[in-house]
């Protein structure tokens, strides 16, 4: 099991290739997001779209929070895949919005390529994710023969009872348990 | 030579970097034979404490054999001495240090008034931690200079496995010196959240000084299992409620003396405060998440004591202070004064009372370090505790 581990690693490095294709994507995320929100009439343009403007800003501001919550997250793998049905989303506006004069037509299939582009690298990082995932699953160890006293339980227990605790950690009187503070063992 | 290095957010690489050499009088440099991933390298992994650098050498439980020393570390330290190394840089001169309170050395910590800033007062300085605590470069290396080495290193003799000793560096006191400062009883049940090494540490070290009973909440069944072993009775949070059975446990009373061998990444499955920690802590307005301290301090017994060697790193909201007060407990927390605890700890592994290489599930070459650090976080295969070793072929499992 642990060799499945190894091989989805880079060598001498924490982090897997898709952990790092990960990230990246976070990255990619925020900034596709910040351009939405700040010029979403260009966006349009460049995509050939109708006048979709405030739909560009919403998307926009879903792109920015998944990219925050891929780079802030141990576990990427569920927010990768929340970054293939954004995909498909703006795959199905992005064909649906398109101007009908031919310099738009030309530029709208542009745009769904990339976008097919983008959703294909999603995909092969979430499945590359989520197959680690799947790999490093495993059966439960047992470590109940592990006690850690060489001797045995019951000689440990209280072995160290004379153990002189300092001054600074110990309890005061009156908050020491009556049969304790009493004497009365 | 050969070193973990850290270069953000889960990056920790394993790459060549320039040999240590004596800088200071008292430094003295050794070559590593063992080194352990501690849960406290997590924090940084994670990127949870503060003040990391790219470039950081990881690691702060060390173990190896004395190769140079300078001049002023010569009285009490040769060329050939095995040495486990404190994660405490110590002067052994400050008024702390005489106290023995070794952790907050006055001394030690060379990026002071960051500490001043950020503490209100310094605390010692750290092998492999954050620049807020001096920024040394750690010891998941193949050679490590140790500053203030005549006074932060501990003797080790010849013929015993580094397994028995490496965790005097860090674990084996820490989890002892959480529940000494319990004060534990004859008469008290002692409550440890959290069965990771330090968590595992702490439940034999209650065990060994007489409690009762001692109660081990996690939820990873091979955690449990391993405390099991180790005299404990276990609570599943994920399957039980921890404050009903505790208080099932001691007669509706509460445990006397309760353990925090968590910390800031406490995981708490389904309730609302670590709902509630998730989401502030994602839109950084919380550094830390202490659903365990809440729980403690909720169930614990009145007059009782809360001990914390889980390591915090900041700032927390929501603390029931309000039961702390009314309750009357009383809080002992902070780094481990290793130094204060080693000499008796030594003579306990000598004399067979214990045994602290139970807790290790994975021996790998020091290179496996990253991959390591993820299989650990990720508590991946039965992963507990990996020791590394430099210069070894293959690796060893559970």
């Amino acid at each position: 099991m642990h060799d499945v581990v190894r091989r989805t690693a880079l060598p001498g490095r924490s982090q897997s290739s898709h952990d790092r294709l990960a990230r990246g994507l976070g990255y990619f995320s925020i900034a596709l997001g910040i351009a939405e929100l700040v010029a979403p009439r260009a966006i349009c343009r460049a995509a050939g779209l109708r006048d979709l403007e405030p739909v560009i800003r919403g998307y926009g501001a879903r792109e920015i929070a998944t990219g925050v919550a891929i780079l802030g997250s141990h576990d990427p793998e569920p927010w990768i895949w929340t970054r293939v049905a954004g995909d498909i989303a703006d795959i199905a506006t992005v064909a649906a919005g398109v101007r009908q004069d031919n310099e738009s037509k030309g530029r709208n299939a542009l745009a769904v390529a990339t976008l097919a582009a983008v959703t294909l690298v999603d995909l092969a990082c979430a499945s590359g994710l989520q197959a680690a995932k799947d790999n490093r699953k495993t059966a439960t160890m047992d470590y109940s023969v592990r006690s850690g006293f060489p001797r045995g339980l019951k000689a440990a227990r209280g072995a160290a009872r004379d153990f002189k605790v300092p001054d600074d950690m110990r309890t005061p009187e009156l908050l020491r348990p009556w049969a304790v503070a009493s004497g009365d063992r | 030579m050969k070193a973990l290095v850290w270069h953000g957010t889960t990056d920790i690489r394993c790459e060549s970097v320039p040999d240590p050499r004596i800088e200071q009088e008292r430094d003295a440099i050794i070559k590593v034979t063992s080194c352990a991933i501690c849960g406290s390298d997590l924090h940084l992994y994670d990127h949870f404490m503060p003040g990391m650098k790219s470039g950081d050498v990881m690691g702060h439980e060390t173990m190896g054999e004395v190769v140079e020393v300078g001049p002023a570390a010569r009285k009490s330290l040769k060329v050939g001495d095995r040495v486990v190394i404190p994660f405490t840089i110590i002067c052994g001169e400050c008024e702390q240090c005489r106290r023995g309170n070794f952790s907050v050395c006055e001394t030690t910590n060379r990026n002071k008034d960051l500490a001043d800033k950020a503490f209100g007062h310094t605390t010692a300085g750290l092998f492999g931690y954050t620049h807020l605590t001096g920024g040394y470069p750690g010891g998941q290396a193949e050679y490590l200079r140790v500053p203030f080495a005549d006074t932060t290193h501990i003797k080790v003799p010849d013929g015993i496995p580094d397994e028995k000793l490496l965790f005097l560096s860090d674990i084996f006191p820490t989890g002892w010196q959480a529940a000494v400062q319990c004060d534990v009883q004859p008469t008290d049940t002692v409550a440890i959240w959290g069965c990771g090494p330090v968590g595992q540490m702490t439940i034999r070290s209650a065990v060994l000084l007489g409690a009762k009973q001692v109660i081990a909440i996690d939820r990873l069944p091979e955690r449990l299992s391993m405390a099991k072993a180790g005299g404990a009775i276990t609570i599943n949070f994920e399957e039980e409620s921890v404050v009903e059975r505790l208080n099932e446990l001691t007669g509706g009373k509460g445990p006397e003396k309760c353990i925090d061998a968590v910390g800031l990444e406490a995981h708490a499955t389904g309730s609302v405060d670590a709902m509630y920690d998730r989401a502030k802590q994602a839109m950084m307005l919380e550094t830390d998440r202490p659903h365990v301290l809440r729980e403690m301090m909720y169930v614990c017994r009145p007059a009782g004591v809360l001990s914390i060697p889980g390591v915090y790193g900041g700032l927390l909201d929501k603390i029931p202070l309000g039961a702390v007060m009314n309750k009357g407990l009383t809080i002992r927390t902070g780094q481990t004064h290793v130094n204060r605890w080693t000499d008796d700890l030594l003579n306990r592994v000598l004399e067979n009372q214990i045994d602290p290489s139970f807790v290790i599930t994975h021996t790998e070459p020091l290179e496996s370090g990253p991959e390591m650090y993820k299989t650990f976080r990720d508590k991946q295969d039965g992963c507990i505790k990996v020791v590394l070793k430099p210069g070894m072929n293959g690796g060893l499992h559970a």
